[in-house]
């Protein structure tokens, strides 16, 4: 499991492969202990766990920011390590917090940086910003300041700066965070509509059983769950054990 | 998030100042400086010249002369100063009552009133009508470092962001009770501001991870076509006179 040298021909498929990933930060705590994981492509994954489980640094190595120290990551057959180009452009990484996506003076520029920097230009450029603002219903807003616009809107817009850069993966790192239900209801729809492998960083268990089929529960930098998306979160005491108590009343509704 | 969303120093607009290049605005701008910082102190007629020649830029550019006016009050202090000039240069020449002042202190303190108020008009009327993504695509046009023209960029889009978390910071302050009336008790604001700065340093981190995350490998891709030069001429001949001016000025025995 741990050796890098590993050739992954039988997994060509995988949307996501990860294998005895570690990661150990500069201050010596240990965010990622052995983390395998595969998703396959389509997918809908649910990526739970207690604040520092290691949720996110596994979503900065899926996209090359964090390097692997021990194990691997392969996107859809590609080494992160050895095509970091390719791979950034195949897994969209929106971030926990809007501002942090959203960098530029304006939405359109903001959702065109990222194909800009794939080489788009021009008409090629200006199509793919609109399809992207289209797909997250936020074509009206291109030309306004990202900080003139709602939390909802603004965690919609970052997403279509990803979704510009047409990737195979969305990673999407807390999006509930900060939103109010009625936003959180319309993230849920945006995400309906958007066919493309999915994993779904959270700690929100009904945004989980809204948008995703299978959940996937890290703690202490290791996998300590994987299942069917019923499965996992209609076990009360696994998700008590890892600090997911449920929501006062909340039960896993049926799948249906 | 919150209210005021006027932009501070950015007027929208369609007229000629606003649609020429932004290389071209930067250019002459600079041109302009350029003569305004060599016209002879003792030579008023030129600055009355160049006085004119960026009202004409601001009539053209149809910037509210409220605008302008509250935005240039930033050369206050220059002003001032020039003001003071004649009266603390040494060798004083000429008197009217008590007061005694140095002709020479006069002409030098006049001539930094000009140029503070005169260089500071011009830059508002080239920030108020070039959008900042605009201003910056034409530094980089001009050969400007990139990293630098990538510090100006965040220091503007985050300027806003980074005042909000400090009003946040200070809410809560005041939420328990602090109410700073005198400078002495600033003290807890002071190291706020400490604290801000790692949350500030922390912000970039991520802001700098999000946009590697979009395939960013250090340049500014361009977003956009270069739209069509307008009124290049026009600017040059703008900043040619500004030049003429400041020539005639030395020239001419004064």
């Amino acid at each position: 499991m741990i050796g890098s040298g590993h050739d992954h021909e039988l997994d060509a498929t995988a949307a996501i492969d990860v294998r005895g990933l570690t990661f150990t930060h500069p201050d010596g705590t240990t965010a990622l202990d052995g983390v395998d994981l595969r998703v396959e492509p389509g997918q809908q994954v649910a990526l739970l766990g207690p604040n520092g489980a290691g949720k996110t640094t596994l979503a900065l190595h899926l996209n090359g920011l964090h390097r692997p120290q021990s194990g691997t990551v392969t996107i859809g057959g590609h080494a992160v390590l050895n095509h970091l180009a390719e791979v950034r452009r195949r897994v969209g990484l929106v971030f926990q917090d809007p501002d942090d996506q959203l960098f530029l003076g304006t939405v359109r520029d903001d959702v065109a940086f990222g194909p800009a920097n794939l080489g788009l230009r021009g008409a090629d450029l200006d199509e793919r910003v609109a399809e992207a603002l289209a797909a997250v219903g936020m074509g009206d807003v291109a030309a306004r300041a990202p900080h003139h616009l709602s939390g909802g809107e603004r965690r919609r817009v970052a997403i279509a700066t990803v979704l510009a850069m047409e990737p195979d993966v969305l990673v999407l790192d807390e999006p509930t965070a900060g939103l109010d239900p009625a936003s959180v209801h319309e993230l849920a729809e945006v995400l309906d509509d958007l066919e493309v492998t999915r994993l779904v960083v959270t700690h929100d268990l009904p945004f989980a059983a809204r948008t995703c089929t299978r959940a996937v529960v890290m703690d202490h930098g290791r996998v300590v769950a994987d299942g069917g998306i019923a499965e996992v979160l209609g076990d009360r005491d696994l998700l008590v054990a890892h600090r997911l108590t449920p929501p006062h009343g909340w039960v896993m509704p049926p799948i249906g | 998030m919150g209210a005021g969303h006027s932009h501070p120093l950015h007027v929208h607009g369609h007229s000629v100042v606003h649609r020429l290049a932004p290389h071209v605005k930067v250019l002459a701008t600079v041109g302009y400086a350029l003569a305004l910082a060599t016209v002879p102190d003792r030579a008023w007629w030129a600055f009355l010249l160049l006085a004119l020649l960026v009202t004409t830029a601001v009539v053209a550019a149809g910037l509210p002369v409220r605008f302008v006016a509250t935005r240039a009050l930033v050369v206050v202090p220059f002003v001032a100063f020039g003001a003071l000039v004649p009266f603390v240069s040494s060798g004083h020449d000429a008197a009217w009552g008590p007061l005694s002042w140095s002709t020479a202190g006069a002409w030098a303190g006049s001539a930094i009133a000009w140029r503070s108020l005169l260089g500071v008009t011009a830059s508002i009327v080239l920030a108020g009508t070039t959008e900042l993504p605009r201003l910056l695509a034409g530094l980089e046009r001009l050969h400007v470092p990139p990293a630098l023209v990538a510090i100006a960029s965040f220091m503007l889009r985050y300027l806003e962001i980074v005042a909000q978390e400090l009003a946040r910071m200070r809410a809560a302050m005041t939420a328990r009770g602090h109410d700073p009336r005198w400078a002495w008790q600033l003290r807890p604001l002071a190291t706020a501001s400490g604290a801000l700065f790692v949350r500030t340093y922390e912000r970039g981190e991520r802001v700098h991870l999000a946009m590697q995350a979009r395939g960013w490998s250090g340049a500014m891709p361009p977003l956009r076509e270069d739209q069509p030069d307008v009124g290049t001429p026009l600017a040059v001949a703008w900043a040619a006179t500004a030049a003429l001016v400041a020539i005639a000025a030395r020239v001419m025995p004064s």
